[in-house]
Formats: C-alpha cells, structure tokens, sequence
C-alpha cells in the first residue's frame, strides 16, 4: 500500500470514532440530572419560559430526532446560541480558535528553536559542562509553575523593559503577534524541557549507533552527519512528543490565558462551565476531541514518512 | 612493494573512572600496495579497535593514546578533521562487522551509496549509473529498484553487499573489512569471500581483513597477524603461519583446525578465558592458558622478536613450538605471499 492509500485508510477509520464522540456528547447533555431547560434557565424560571425553553432547545421530541438535529447543527457549523455572550457559538470560537491557534504555533516555533540545538549539543557533548546544564534547566523549568515564570517574564520584558505588552490582544497582525511572545515563551518552557530532554537522549543513543560512523567513513561533512543521520533519526521519536504537546497547547491553557489576559478557547471553556453555558461547552468539547483526532493523524501520517518501518 | 599504511606501536585505550581497557596495546604492521593482509584473534582481542583507529572513528571513551599510523607516509593520527575527511572513503574505506546495524534505517539505500559520492561534482545521472554500476558488481539483482529500498527491505547478505559496495564507491586504495561475513550464513560467506578476492584485483586496492575464522585467511591473506590481548602475538606470511606457527597460541589455534583442505571450521577455542583488558596479567598476557608457561613468562612480558626477517613471534621460548609441523594446507601457495624482502 502506497502513502496515499495509508492516508485515506486512516481517515476512514476516523469516522466511525467521532460518531460515537458525537453520540457521547450529545448524551453528556441529557445525563446530567435534571432538567437541561431549568439549567440553562437557572432556579427561579417560571414553568412558561421552561416550557418555551423545551420547545426551543427541541427537547420534547425523541432521541432520535434531537440527535439528528444535532449533527445536522454541527455538520452546518450551527451550533446554537451562547447564552453569556447572546452570540452565535460559532462566532465566538472563530475569534478565539484563532488566538490560542496562534499561541500554538508561536510556542512550538519557540520551543523548536530552543530544544533543537540545546538537546543537540548537550547529547553531542555528553556530560560534559553544557550538558549538565541544560538537563538542571530543563528540569527547572519542568519543575516550575508556568504561571510564576509567566510574571517572571512580564515583569522583566513588560514592566521593567518595557519591549513588549504584559498583556491583553492587540488590533493589528504585529501587535498580535507581540502580544503573543511572552505567553508563547512562557508556554513552550516547559515544551522545550520536554523536548530537550528526548532530543538529547536520542542524539546520545543515535550518535553511538554503527551507522553514523559508516556514514563518517565515507568522508562526509560533519554537517551532514549532523543532519543526515542524527538530527533527522532523532526527529522520528520527537515528533510524536511535540504533536502532543501540541494538542494540549491547542486546547488552550487557562492559566497563561489567564495570566496574560488572552481571549483564547482555554478561558472560553472556563467560563462557559461556570457560567452553565451549554451551548458552548458542549462545541468545545466537540472541538477538542477534534483536535485530538486531527493531532493523532497527523502524527501517523508523518511517523509513516518519517519511519520507513511503519508498515502501511 | 610500496608500503600503504604503517602501523606503528598503536595503542588505543578506554579510559574510563576506575579503570584504562587496553584495547590496542603496542600494535605495529604494514599493509603493502595489492595485498591481503589478516588480522585474527579471538573475540575481544582489539581487531576492531585497531581498524577503527585506522579512520578516526574510535567510539568515546576510546582514544588513541599513542603511536602512529603513516597512510601513505602521512600520520592519520596527528591529520586535522578535514585531512582525516579526505582519507575517509577516499583513500580508506571500512565495512563494517555488523551489517544490520551499520546502514542508517530510514535512509533509502540510493542516499546512502550517494554519500560517498558527496564531495565529487558528479551529476545526480552519474551518480544514479555508478551506484547501479556498484550494487551489479557485488551482485545486488534488480539495482534499480532495490536502490530505492531501505535497509529493512534487504536481508542480512544483502546489506553486507549494499556495503561493500559504498565501500567501493570512491575506489580506495585500502579497503578495511572487519569481519565481513561473521553475520551470514556459509555459502554467501563464501561469495563474499569471492566478491572482495576478484574486486581486489579488478581495482588494485589492498585489503585489511579482520576474521575469526582461520579457513578464511588461508583462502584469503598474503600475510597475517594474529592478535592476542590487544597485542601481536605473530605475524607472518600465511603459509608459514600454517605451517610452522611458532606462538603457543597460533600453535593451539592451527592445532585445533581439523585436517583437511578449505575446511570451513570456526576457531576452536583454547581452553582458558581471554584475559581481562583492563587488568592484564604480569608478564606473557598468555601465560595462564599456555602450556608452555614458565616462571619468567610470569613477570616479564616478551617482546615481538623476528624469527626471520618476514616472520614475528612474541614469546620468550621460540624452541618449545619448533618441533610441530602444520598439517592444514592453505589455499595460497608460498608464491602470493609478500613479504618484507621480496
Ligand atoms: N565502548 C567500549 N568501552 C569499553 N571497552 C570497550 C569498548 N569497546 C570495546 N572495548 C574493549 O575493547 C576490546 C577490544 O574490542 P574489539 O571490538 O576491538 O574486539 P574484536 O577483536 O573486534 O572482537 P570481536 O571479534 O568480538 O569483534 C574489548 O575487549 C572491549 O573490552
Ligand atoms: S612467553 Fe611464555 S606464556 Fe607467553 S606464550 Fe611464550 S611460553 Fe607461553
Ligand atoms: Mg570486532
């Protein structure tokens, strides 16, 4: 079987997974005890507006026929109404998928550009001084609370030299994206520490293997050694660890969220909970189980380019 | 004869915390232009430590401590990394022992062979024929598909072949095989076998053949050296090896080997354990296993004294063995032998 074929095997095999997520979801609703109408309309709803709730929220019809309208509601992108925000759902994650999407790639762009060449070096030259290090940082930093290096990081880059924002969304794309370097940083501390410590590890066990010193003897660069045969053998076992962090990212941090006042889907689903906003939970919770789908694919699908091996 | 490479007084260590393994201790021998010569020895004995000191390519914590090795008159050992490059598969190429480990897995077979061709101006077609050229010759069928494969595609033969034939890729003058066939099975060891005799001809290069196997250097080597311990315990052209082995140890070894021509026999192993190379015994490093043994043998360690001017032995009783006569024939006939005075 060709790439081509393993890919769209995957997708189908997809399908029948985010039926029963969707079967679950819609479940999760109607099992909460209670009646979703007097939840949705808090404790003093007189017995009209519940009635009018049930007749709106489709809840007097059958199973059947709800669960239809669902995903008929969600293949047409008409996921109902927040009832904090009296916005359509879908326009409030569109503006907010785009933030945390953007925090995304900011911090994996960040922890990549840290990870690669510490982890690198500090297995090239095991135990020596940078080594030792680069593991003590790297175990700092997992060891910290992301939200204290966050106030580290505003307090040395917003308060005291004043390079960047401490926080809040910018209007244009460069304010955005200036807005974004500190929580991307602060997010990917602990991605890099992560990374480091498997990129390292792998150089370690791959530098020692016999095929890099046959590729030495054919009298290649080091550069090429470097790239050829250790960085990009390394990559194969640390790419499965950064699309998961990757999915985590995407699923929106509260804290940095939090901490750097960033409307991004973390917050959202905070909010929503508290705010017994149904309507928006119940899409985030779609959406996150999609993103995790997507981010498994996506890792298989690049393993079996990565990794001749993988049997398609 | 041109001398190719000389090795002189080599020792290469593992210096580790609480102890120095003498892998190489105080190796020296020539390889001549379009010879075969033998390095044998029992496992652990430093055959691969000295081949790979060759190249630079010791593994960490090993290093080079000592001595020298004149590739064409110049040291290897003293070359800055970008001189070592040039020799690197230009002049020397190496296979290596273990064919399964020593292809880069997720590298099609066609980017590996290419490598060697990295630092030539050959065009991506040229390159394409050579390599098709290349896996013909050492008998890779189908080359152009099999090219684009990855090494889990090629059995164990196969990859040793995919080898050789980078090996080959740029034409050296040396080529190092480190136990070329110890991984496969009888029959493609011997066409390999085949393979290196005819392409040493056909290319005019020298081989270092590092063996355990004593029926193959009979098949294969002009001269040869057997190691014992990290050291060179006698070095000889083949024939006399086999006929008149006058290290105890060669003595047991050639002792050992049923009677019989091309016999494909491994080394039958002498009783006793080699020694520990981090903690070598005073003396002969051989002594606890030699039956020839006596007191002087344990305190002070015997020099490679020459026997003949073409034959070394490194032991303090060159008599006690004079008496045996080889009873295994080799191959090779006196006549292919080289030695220092011919
Ligand atoms: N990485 C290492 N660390 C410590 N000692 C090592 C290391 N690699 C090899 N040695 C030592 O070097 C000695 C010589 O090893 P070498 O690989 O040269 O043996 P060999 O003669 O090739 O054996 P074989 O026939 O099994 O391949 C071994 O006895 C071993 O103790
Ligand atoms: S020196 Fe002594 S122990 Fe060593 S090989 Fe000769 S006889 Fe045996
Ligand atoms: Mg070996």
């Amino acid at each position: 079987m060709n790439g081509l074929n393993y890919i769209l095997k995957r997708i189908l095999q997809i399908i029948p997974v985010v039926f029963i997520i969707s079967i679950l979801i819609f479940l999760m609703l109607r099992a909460i005890p209670g009646d979703p109408a007097r939840l949705v309309l808090g404790e003093k709803a007189t017995i009209e507006s519940i009635d009018a709730m049930r007749e709106k929220l489709g809840l007097n019809e059958s199973y059947i026929v709800q669960y239809g309208k669902f995903v008929k509601g969600i293949v047409s992108l008409d996921l109902g109404t927040s009832l904090t925000y009296q916005r359509p759902v879908i326009e409030l994650l569109r503006s907010r998928v785009k933030i945390t999407l953007m925090l995304t790639l900011i911090s994996t762009f960040f922890s990549l550009l840290i990870s690669f060449p510490l982890g690198y070096y500090a297995g090239k030259y095991k135990d020596s001084m940078f080594d030792q290090i680069v593991k003590s940082g790297a175990l700092a930093a997992v060891s910290m609370p992301s939200f204290w290096i966050g106030l580290l990081l505003m307090i040395l880059f917003g308060v005291k030299l004043r390079w960047l924002p401490v926080g809040g969304w910018g209007n244009t794309f460069i304010e955005q994206i200036r807005s974004l370097i500190l929580p991307g940083l602060t997010m990917s501390l602990l991605t890099s520490a992560l990374l480091i410590r498997n990129i390292r590890n792998s150089v370690v066990d791959i530098s020692n293997m016999d095929y890099v010193d046959f590729a030495r003897s054919k009298g290649i660069s080091e550069r090429a050694v470097k790239n050829r045969h250790i960085l990009r053998n390394a990559l194969i076992s640390t790419v499965t660890l950064l699309l998961m962090r990757m999915a985590y990212m995407l699923g929106g941090s509260v804290i940095i969220e939090t901490v750097f006042s960033l409307p991004g889907i973390g917050k959202l689903m905070v909010d929503s909970i508290f705010g017994r906003d149904y309507a928006v939970v119940q899409a985030l919770v779609m959406l996150f189980a999609m993103i995790i789908l997507m981010i498994n694919l996506l890792t298989d699908i690049i393993y079996s380019f990565l990794d001749p091996r993988v049997k398609f | 004869m041109n001398k190719l490479l000389e090795v002189k007084d080599l020792q290469t260590h593992f210096i580790m915390k609480n102890e120095v393994v003498k892998a190489v201790d105080g190796v020296s021998f020539t390889i001549y232009e379009k010879e075969t010569f033998g390095l044998v020895g029992e496992s652990g004995s430093g055959k691969s430590q000295t081949c790979r000191s060759i190249l630079g390519l010791v593994k960490k914590p090993g290093k080079v401590v000592g001595g020298e090795i004149l590739y064409k008159k110049q040291d290897v050992v003293k070359m800055s990394k970008d001189q070592l490059r040039k020799i690197r598969g230009h002049e020397i190429s190496i296979i290596f022992q273990e064919p399964m480990t020593s292809l880069n897995p997720v590298l099609k077979i066609r980017k590996q062979i290419f490598e060697a061709f990295d630092r030539t101006d050959m065009t991506k077609e040229e390159k394409r024929k050579k390599s098709i050229e290349l896996l013909k010759l050492v008998g890779i069928p189908s080359p152009e598909t099999r090219m684009e494969e990855y090494t889990h595609q090629f059995s164990g033969g196969m990859r040793q072949r995919a080898m050789i034939a980078i090996a080959l890729a740029s034409e050296p003058s040396l080529l190092i095989a480190d136990e070329p066939t110890t991984a496969l099975d009888v029959t493609i060891q011997d066409q390999i076998m085949q393979l290196l005799n005819q392409l040493k001809e056909e290319l005019g290069m020298s081989i270092l053949l590092i063996t355990h196997d004593l029926a193959v250097v009979a098949q294969m080597c002009d001269r040869v050296a057997v190691m014992y311990a990290g050291m060179i315990v006698e070095m000889t052209d083949t024939f006399t090896l086999f006929s008149t082995p006058r290290h105890p140890y060669t003595n047991a070894l050639i002792r050992s080997l049923p009677n019989q021509k091309g016999a494909n026999e491994r080394l039958e192993p002498i009783h006793g354990a080699p020694p520990n190379l981090a903690d070598l015994p005073m003396g002969c490093p051989f002594h606890p296993r030699c039956k020839f043994a006596e007191e002087i043998c344990r305190t002070s360690r015997p020099e490679l004294t020459d026997l003949t001017n073409t034959h070394q032995v490194r032991c303090h009783f060159l008599n006690k063995t004079v008496g045996f006569q080889g009873t295994f024939t080799p191959d090779k006939k006196q006549g292919g032998c080289d030695g220092e005075n011919s």
